[in-house]
């Protein structure tokens, strides 16, 4: 049994060090957003957020991940109170299909947690692992944009109010 | 009633002048869909194959209303598009009723989700059977408060009377009361006062998909449920020879090893124990292969030297007109990739005899006709349910999954099993687009007019998806395996091979011979926009060519051979908006592009202009930004209609520039995004700007399709404006790019 901290709370699963994080989150923690595409690291759809970092899930064992921070898109928000990047790539309608979108949306998060203000060169450098099929890409980078100025009206809001999500 | 009596009828009523009381025929804006005097009147849509208005909708005595497609939805929005249509024409609110997608318990059977014709088929019955049922229920409400139904109207979900007395839906529906067939004709509302459709309303389905929610099959999780793995052979025809499955049937949570004949799988409790043991499994295979497959380098005369039925399926001649300058020229397309981002995926499970599978399928009811004959089961034991998976772009690996997780449930009565394909199997074993050969050859007259045309093309067939189960890998693998079905070229006007072959140009001789080969050396099917993708780039390319040799601009070339005017209006649109003039020059190194196409001929309309740069040092280009556009008829969401062109144009240049599916003389090589590269995040345009001309009242044209070659053929002339260099072999790769700058 090994314990994995996963939006903000703690499980303890059965798995094997070698087992991919993504297996857990979808096979034992029953988690929806982080995709399997390739299990090769080649297309970002299983992305998911490793203490602030972007981590391609199909390609990181367990191992690694003894006492780290995983957070996925489902700890982000939720429909009724959606995170601003969920709100942006609701609001910019981007999406297609939509199964390379969560992975997307992990590593824009983590750029903006970093870098509130990405230049269009910054996001497009960052989205590079990720492949889109759709051709959804503009809206995509709207998105982000999107995000990035919601974050920072959701920054004042909720300084003034005392919480962060 | 038999057909000719309704048509005795029509006429009889259609010709009198009399005021018929009959909602059907009564209104001034019925949209009459052009059927001519002498065609059985049909209701139009897919209400001609499935008449009965409740396949369409139902409304409970609560008045909740649910709107039935045998559509799919495929990431296109459709279900979205849908309910705006359903609830504008019943006039309720857009959140107050629910859409089922394609189920073959449930809903119509609408065959496949392709060739752009959603909209026409499903959204134009939903339109009507809206508009019938809303008739019906206020012709119910005149009858219980004895009022004329021309005093009534409809609001919110209720018949309101002059004096104020409201009756609900749910009041108004009796029990069998939209058990009726729907007539050929509706009262539909005038778009003048539509309230829903023509609103970029936003997508339901978009929320979940963005929060984490339960939105595709791989996310389903059933009670008990299993996870397996295929091991497919390692080349088309590959027999095994020997597997010794002992050690795999010990390992941690394997449940059971399948195999019949060349169908391997192994089942396990949890997902990463069938992955090991599927590796562990394919470690144990022993594969007796051939060396079938033809020369990748040599592909086009290995295609053209098969034997082919020759069809000429267009032919005009005006011995009047002559040429004085004639050109030729061959274009080439290799096997392409759908290459979803989420590789297949079923869940099957049998009970007592009765099969469900849920699947990302595109046709629940053909593929319910596959599964069934592999399983020898009647079609009536076997329910297959539609649920999303990733992107398709045409016949994938959904079908084939969906076989495999019925073949594997069998040997595991009452547990569902999941199956999920890997990428290389996905990569390997998807049905590719086929690879094809155009060849042209035309003649400009003094006045720089096109005044013959001869259009060859040599392509397979487009579609082998099931019906039968020998379209299904499983069934093709299995003991007493089920061949593959002969292949037929797909009859126009829609066309396979020859889609868009027949040039939408005037020319006073024209003629277009389609050379279909039956021999499929490579495994194919139907991928988005079909041939209208290759003969689309070959005939606009080669129609800037003869621009060039007339000294021609190419916007205003194609105007001259155009005589429709709505082609013309999206050419001129799309012009325009780009800012294209005639004497325009580009920056160094930058080149400008135009293309226009109506996808099948009868469809959409689509106009493109493009900006490439192409750097002459290593010949790489990239789209700078695009300009599209598309006349889809009446516009139900512009929103999605923009999505759908923006995605095309993307994906379409993908293929253009990146795109080719590889292999050896034995196996597919090009297995995954390392073997087989699309567009990545560097490659993207600076802006994509779609343009609608929006046709109010007209039909719904669809729009899935309607850019891919538009979008080739414009990226391609850009090109060629920027280097100076004609390239008629598609991928357009840099190193083809660089080779011809240099030569």
């Amino acid at each position: 049994m090994m314990t994995l901290k996963v939006n903000g709370r703690e499980h303890q699963v059965d798995a094997e060090a070698d087992t991919p994080l993504l297996y857990v989150l979808r096979d034992d923690l029953k988690l929806n957003a982080a995709k399997f595409g390739c299990g090769l690291g080649q297309c970002g759809s299983c992305t998911v957020i490793v203490d602030g970092q972007a981590v391609l899930s199909c390609v990181t064992p367990m191992v690694l991940l003894e006492g780290k921070q995983v957070t996925t898109l489902e700890g982000l928000g939720t429909i009724a109170e959606p995170a601003p990047i969920q709100r942006a790539f609701m609001e910019e309608q981007a999406a297609q299909c939509g199964y390379c979108i969560p992975g997307m949306m992990m590593r824009a998060q983590a750029l903006l947690q970093k870098n509130s203000k990405p230049t269009d060169e910054q996001i497009r450098a960052e989205l590079e692992p990720h492949l889109c099929r759709c051709g959804t890409h503009m809206r995509i980078l709207r998105a982000v944009h999107r995000a990035a100025r919601l974050m920072d009206t959701a920054d004042a809001s909720t300084t003034a109010k005392g919480s962060a999500r | 009633m038999n057909g000719p009596m309704m048509l005795d009828r029509r006429r009889v009523l259609a010709g009198s002048g009399a005021l018929i009381v009959s909602f059907s025929l009564s209104s001034a804006l019925a949209q009459q869909h052009d059927a001519p005097a002498t065609a059985a009147p049909n209701p139009p849509g897919s209400l001609k194959t499935s008449p009965y208005l409740d396949a369409w909708i139902r409304i409970d005595a609560n008045g909740a209303i649910e709107v039935f497609t045998g559509k799919a939805e495929l990431g296109q929005g459709f279900k979205t598009a849908f309910q705006q249509i359903a609830a504008e024409e019943l006039d309720v609110a857009f959140e107050s009723l629910k859409v089922t997608t394609a189920d073959t318990r449930l809903t119509a059977n609408e065959g496949y989700t392709a060739g752009s014709n959603s909209m026409k088929d499903s959204g134009t019955a939903i339109q009507n059977a809206a508009a019938q049922v809303r008739a019906l229920l206020i012709a119910e409400a005149a009858r219980r408060l004895d009022q004329p139904e021309a005093d009534l109207r409809t609001e919110n979900g209720a018949v309101i009377a002059p004096d104020g007395k409201r009756l609900s839906y749910g009041e108004l529906v009796a029990a069998d009361m939209l058990h009726v067939q729907a007539q050929p004709s509706s009262k539909l509302k005038d778009p003048a006062t539509f309230k829903l459709v023509g609103q970029p309303v936003p997508r339901v389905d978009i929320p979940a998909k963005v929060t984490g929610g339960a939105a595709y099959v791989q996310d389903m999780r059933l009670p008990g449920m299993v996870h397996a793995r295929v091991v497919r052979p390692p080349s088309y025809g590959a027999q095994l020879t020997e597997c010794d499955a002992a050690a795999v049937e010990k390992m941690p949570g394997v449940v059971k090893v399948v195999r019949d004949s060349n169908f391997l799988a192994v089942v396990a409790e949890k997902e990463i124990q069938s992955i090991k043991a599927m590796n562990a499994l394919a470690a144990a295979a022993k594969w007796k292969e051939t060396a079938s497959l033809p020369k990748q380098d040599d592909l086009p005369n290995v295609l053209t030297g098969l034997p082919s039925q020759n069809t000429t399926i267009f032919e005009r001649g005006d011995p009047a007109a002559t040429g004085v300058k004639t050109i030729e020229a061959i274009y080439t397309r290799p096997y392409q990739a759908h290459g979803s981002i989420g590789p297949s995926c079923a869940v099957a499970q049998f009970i007592d005899g009765e099969m469900t599978v849920w699947t990302h399928t595109q046709g629940v009811y053909p593929d319910r006709q596959g599964i069934a004959e592999m399983l020898r089961l009647p079609p009536a034991s076997v329910r297959l349910i539609h649920v999303e998976g990733s992107g398709c772009y045409g016949h994938n690996g959904a079908d084939d999954a969906a076989a495999d997780a019925a073949l594997i449930a069998r040997a595991l009565p009452g547990r569902p099993v999941r199956v999920q394909w890997t990428r290389e199997q996905e990569h390997a074993w998807e049905p590719f687009g086929p690879a094809m050969v155009t060849k042209l050859k035309a003649s400009l007259d003094g006045n720089g007019r096109i005044v013959d045309w001869n259009f060859d093309v040599w392509s397979n067939t487009h579609s082998m998806r099931p019906g039968g189960a020998g379209s299904l890998l499983a069934a093709q693998h299995m003991t007493q395996p089920f061949a593959v079905p002969a292949p037929k070229p797909l009859p126009l006007p829609e066309g396979g091979g020859d889609r868009n072959a027949i040039p939408f140009y005037s020319f006073a001789n024209a003629r277009v011979v389609h050379h279909f080969i039956p021999a499929m050396p490579v495994r194919i099917s139907a991928m988005r926009a079909l041939g209208a993708y290759h003969n689309v780039f070959s005939i606009e390319s080669f129609m800037d060519e003869l621009a060039a040799l007339a000294g021609a601009d190419p916007v205003e070339f194609r105007l001259r051979h155009l005589d429709d005017r709505r082609g013309r209006d999206v050419i001129e649109r799309a012009a325009q908006a780009f800012g294209w003039k005639a004497d325009q020059k580009s920056a160094q190194d930058r080149g400008y592009g135009f293309a226009f196409a109506r996808y099948k001929n009868l469809a959409a309309y689509c106009a493109i202009a493009s900006e490439v740069e192409v750097n002459r040092e290593t010949g790489r280009p990239r789209l700078v930004r695009a300009v599209a556009a598309v006349d889809s008829g009446q516009v139900v969401n512009p929103d999605g209609l923009v999505n759908q062109i923006e995605g095309a144009i993307v994906q379409s240049m993908s293929w253009t520039l990146y795109e080719s599916v590889t292999f050896d003389d034995t196996r597919i090589t090009s297995i995954d995004w390392q073997t087989y590269p699309i567009l990545r995040f560097n490659a993207v345009p600076d802006s994509i700007e779609v343009h609608i001309i929006n046709r109010p009242g007209q039909p719904f044209l669809g729009s899935g399709e309607t850019g891919q070659g538009p979008a080739a053929a414009s990226i391609s002339n850009a090109i060629a404006n920027a280097t100076g260099k004609r390239l008629r072999n598609l991928q357009l790769t840099r190193k083809r790019i660089k080779e011809a700058i240099d030569a």
